[in-house]
């Protein structure tokens, strides 16, 4: 391996260390908004939105998602667009309720 | 001798990658897929419930946080064990590797006695929908995490003399070992808000 991968690879290294340090940080904050007892809606929203930034650093650092080749995108895209896909089709089967019908609980 | 798998070092010209890292990465596809609809399930289940319980009045906050601490640390260790053979240190790549099989191991430990806890208490997934939705994630969960231990704890063991062989190709398997473990980090990620604290 070259002096310049070898560099490279050590630089990553430190990178590493700063994702695990944020990733541990954010871990303690979403506790600690847990315990504010935020509005079910906001409780929420904050705990998915931390959520998100850590899987984001998760894959962008440890999955090296940030520097990746096209077709490994391409196929996350089409990923993510199944995913919300399924997501909504389920939620959209709990709105869709024939007119008249009487839903009982 | 004869490379009988194509492209394990190499990269294939048409799509720039040696072929275990596309064939990890459409794996992983499927895997969000098949979280995805137990994510979407336990949405519908939700929204359509007229009472749910929230997490933290039946399950354990600080052990499950503990839990998460120990599955990131264990994705740190497996970066740093796929680091370490690029810089050509293939001490501290077992180092690294077996603390990632350790973790592996303690966030099972932690989950048993968690479990354990939960039945001690006589709630089971018969007990309540929450409780189905609980045991179904955590325990599909749990299943990747004992998959990963076992893949893991093999190129710790004899997988690992490839490096004295073809110590590119033990290299990339790492790095697609990795995609695996990171992406069950990842999961957990999402798991441990969406059910122990919301």
């Amino acid at each position: 391996m070259s002096e310049h991968h070898i560099d490279e690879v050590k630089k990553s290294v430190r990178i590493y260390i700063t994702v695990f340090v944020a990733l541990a940080a954010l871990t303690v904050v979403t506790v600690a908004v847990s315990y504010f007892h935020l509005s079910l809606v906001a409780g929420i929203a904050v705990a998915l939105f931390i959520a998100t930034i850590k899987g984001s650093l998760v894959a962008c650092y440890f999955m090296h998602l940030i520097s990746e080749k096209k077709l490994i995108y391409a196929v996350l895209a089409l990923t993510v667009v199944f995913f919300f896909s399924l997501l909504l089709l389920t939620l959209s089967g709990h709105h869709n309720t024939i007119t008249g019908t009487q839903i009982v609980s | 001798m004869p490379d009988t798998i194509p492209y394990t070092t190499h990269e294939r010209p048409d799509t720039g990658l040696y072929n275990a890292k596309i064939g990890i990465w459409l794996f992983l596809a499927s895997e969000v897929m098949l979280f995805g609809a137990l994510f979407s399930s336990y949405v519908l289940l939700r929204v359509g419930s007229t009472n749910w319980p929230l997490g933290h009045t039946i399950l354990n906050v600080p052990i499950a946080t503990f839990n998460t601490m120990v599955l990131i640390s264990s994705s740190v260790t497996m970066v740093m064990a796929w680091a370490s053979l690029k810089l050509n240190n293939f001490k501290k790549y077992r180092l690294y590797l077996g603390l990632t099989v350790l973790c592996g191991l303690i966030f099972l430990v932690v989950k048993g006695f968690e479990y354990n806890a939960k039945f001690e208490h006589h709630l089971f997934p018969s007990t309540s929908t929450f409780m189905a939705v609980y045991f179904t994630l955590t325990g599909l969960h749990g299943l990747h995490v004992i998959g990963g231990i076992i893949v893991n704890a093999y190129f710790l063991g004899p997988g690992s003399k490839m490096w004295f062989k073809e110590p590119e190709r033990l290299t990339n398997r790492i790095e697609v070992s990795g995609l695996y473990w990171h992406f069950v980090d990842l999961v957990w990620i999402f798991l441990f808000p969406v059910l122990y604290l919301l």
